[in-house]
């Protein structure tokens, strides 16, 4: 049974068909490589997913339940989480706030005890410390944790974003160009990280990448997107060698 | 986390310390009614500093029509103490009036925003004066709230001691509720509304409530005006008074509750010391905050905080990104 799938979704702007019936199935504890030229759809298709658009055509289900129509905060508690291609942090946080931020499935007191400081906050928000803190000893940042967010160096900043996606339990983990800006050196660590995290956390990851040693390297599945449309789907070594993918990537 | 319960329980004492050292001054006439007067409005403006910050502080949306808010709350108030009959002590009409006062500025502020917070920045800004200068010219135009001539013959209900009382639960309640899991949701949709969302909190019902609060807050704060002054003028509440509020706001440090404080402390108090120099004291006062912008931008405080009770410990300090309390 696939965790997320999209059926037929597309999406319109004006006249222009930005993504058209494209199909997409992501199944249990896989890593699935979303791949195409500049302006093909990837990020708009991220975009439809975690509910920022709502397409205009299709359907998508996470595990067999539609979630068309749901705002981008609800996506989330449905299990998916996104990371962006531009970070997107809260800047002048604390790294631990960060993560706590993210933890609202696991926190259900209500305003009121919030102000009247209950039992209830305290126990709550003593777990959240905790749980933030264990989340960031995996990330080996847990020393960092008092530190404001926009000062960490941009690998870590990274590292942070997904840390802070994971933070929500989510079942598919969506990452917009995370080797973006990286150097080959802190992209190999982030090759490490992404296999780590689909066994630790045990969740499905969906990434959109340019860099082709990434994604050939930790990819199970890859799609490719060509203006809007699917163009092919299968192995990095199939990939690799589609006749069409190279036409999209190098020209004739 | 059990530091941090002492730090509630030892900074409620300090509050309660305040309220007795002020009383004491009071009675042995150190501090004589002329000087009571300016605290008492040193309360209000508080309230409405604190109030302000919620909004431009901490949710980071911009808006101007605070006084607004405020001349909805003191004329609802008023109006309902001096058409009432009911025998009660004159604390318990207040508390009602009050919370009439605040509810009809909460309803006002749920209209306004409801449209208003799907803009943002500017335009946010431009709404609220508009509602602002709205709620003014109704003021001047309505038989009940008599007209520009303003309201007269309102009863003296408030007092130091309630006017303080209030406010430190209303400064409490704001500060408690922005060391919450709500307060930092809030907060996230400063630092960054798009991520907030993709991290799973409901930007737009944190929106609409801060928004709502904060009018509701300032509503009390018209009504203890009210309350105090026994006359209300339309012209009180124009463009400017929002403007002096949201300066007490920016002075003291967007996002910093401590900071709003003195300033709403410091900006009451400067133009009466400053009497003595009659005119110039507009050009003082304006002075000061040109070089206040220059030097320290992010405000007195910035977003950092301190307490009653000695300063938060660094660690504290470091790993909250709210700081320490009242």
């Amino acid at each position: 049974m696939a965790i997320l799938e999209a059926k037929n979704i597309g999406i319109q702007f004006g006249g222009l068909k930005a993504v058209d019936k494209f199909n997409l199935e992501i199944f249990e504890n896989e890593i699935v490589g979303l791949i195409g030229p500049n302006g093909a759809g990837k990020t708009t298709t991220f975009n439809m997913l975690t509910g920022v658009y709502q397409p205009t055509s299709g359907d998508i289900f996470v595990e067999e339940e539609s979630i068309l129509g749901l705002k981008p905060n609800q996506t989330v508690s449905k299990g998916l989480a996104r990371t962006f291609q531009n970070i997107r942090l809260f800047g002048e946080l604390s790294v631990i706030d960060n993560i706590k931020i993210a933890f609202q499935k696991n926190m259900s007191y209500s305003i009121l005890s919030g102000i009247l400081k209950t039992p209830k906050y305290w126990t709550e928000e003593r777990i959240a410390d905790q749980k933030a803190r264990e989340l960031l000893d995996i990330f080996d940042m847990e020393h960092l944790a008092g530190v404001t967010a926009k000062n960490l160096p941009y690998g870590r900043q990274r590292k942070l974003e997904i840390a802070r996606a994971l933070a929500t339990d989510p079942k598919v983990l969506m990452l917009d160009e995370p080797a973006a800006g990286m150097n080959p050196q802190e992209t190999r660590e982030l090759m490490d990280t992404i296999s780590f995290i689909k066994d630790k956390f045990d969740v499905s990851i969906l990434l959109i990448e340019h860099d082709m040693n990434l994604v050939m390297g930790i990819c199970e599945r890859i799609v490719v997107l060509n203006y809007g449309v699917l163009l092919a789907q299968g192995t990095p070594e199939e990939i690799r060698n589609n006749p069409q993918v190279i036409k999209a990537y190098l020209g004739e | 986390m059990t530091n941090n319960k002492k730090r509630y329980v030892l900074n409620l004492a300090a509050v309660i310390l305040l309220f007795v050292v002020f009383k004491l001054l009071m009675g042995s006439g150190i501090i004589d009614s002329y000087y009571e007067g300016i605290l008492i409005l040193v309360g209000i403006n508080i309230i409405l500093a604190t109030s302000l910050n919620m909004t431009t502080g901490f949710l980071g949306e911009l808006t101007l029509g605070h006084a607004g808010f405020m001349a909805v709350g003191a004329y609802a108030s008023a109006i309902f103490t001096m058409n009432t009959n009911m025998q009660i002590s004159d604390t318990l009409i207040l508390l009602i009036s009050l919370l009439i006062g605040g509810i009809i500025a909460g309803i006002c502020g749920f209209v306004v925003g409801v449209p208003a917070l799907r803009l943002r920045g500017d335009y946010l800004g431009i709404i609220t004066l508009g509602f602002g200068e709205i709620i003014r010219v109704i003021l001047v135009n309505l038989d009940i709230t008599g007209g520009a001539l303003g309201l007269r013959g309102i009863m003296p209900y408030s007092n130091f001691t309630n006017i303080y009382w209030i406010m430190a639960i209303i400064v409490m309640i704001i500060f408690s509720l922005m060391n919450s899991r709500h307060g930092r949701s809030i907060i996230s949709i400063r630092e960054n509304e798009i991520a907030s969302e993709a991290v799973g909190i409901n930007t737009s019902f944190y929106k609409i409530f801060t928004f709502v609060l904060s009018a509701f807050f300032a509503g009390i704060a018209g009504g203890l005006f009210a309350h105090y002054m026994m006359v209300l003028d339309p012209k009180k509440f124009n463009f400017m008074f929002s403007i002096e509020i949201l300066v007490m706001v920016v002075l003291g440090g967007m996002g910093s509750i401590t900071g709003s404080i003195i300033a709403a402390i410091i900006l009451t108090f400067l133009p009466e010391l400053l009497r003595g120099l009659s005119d110039y004291r507009l050009l003082i006062y304006a002075l000061l905050l040109l070089v206040m912008m220059l030097f320290r931008p992010k405000g007195l405080l910035g977003t950092k905080e301190f307490s009653l009770f000695g300063r938060r410990s660094k660690e504290d300090v470091k790993t909250s990104g709210l700081g320490g309390e009242e």
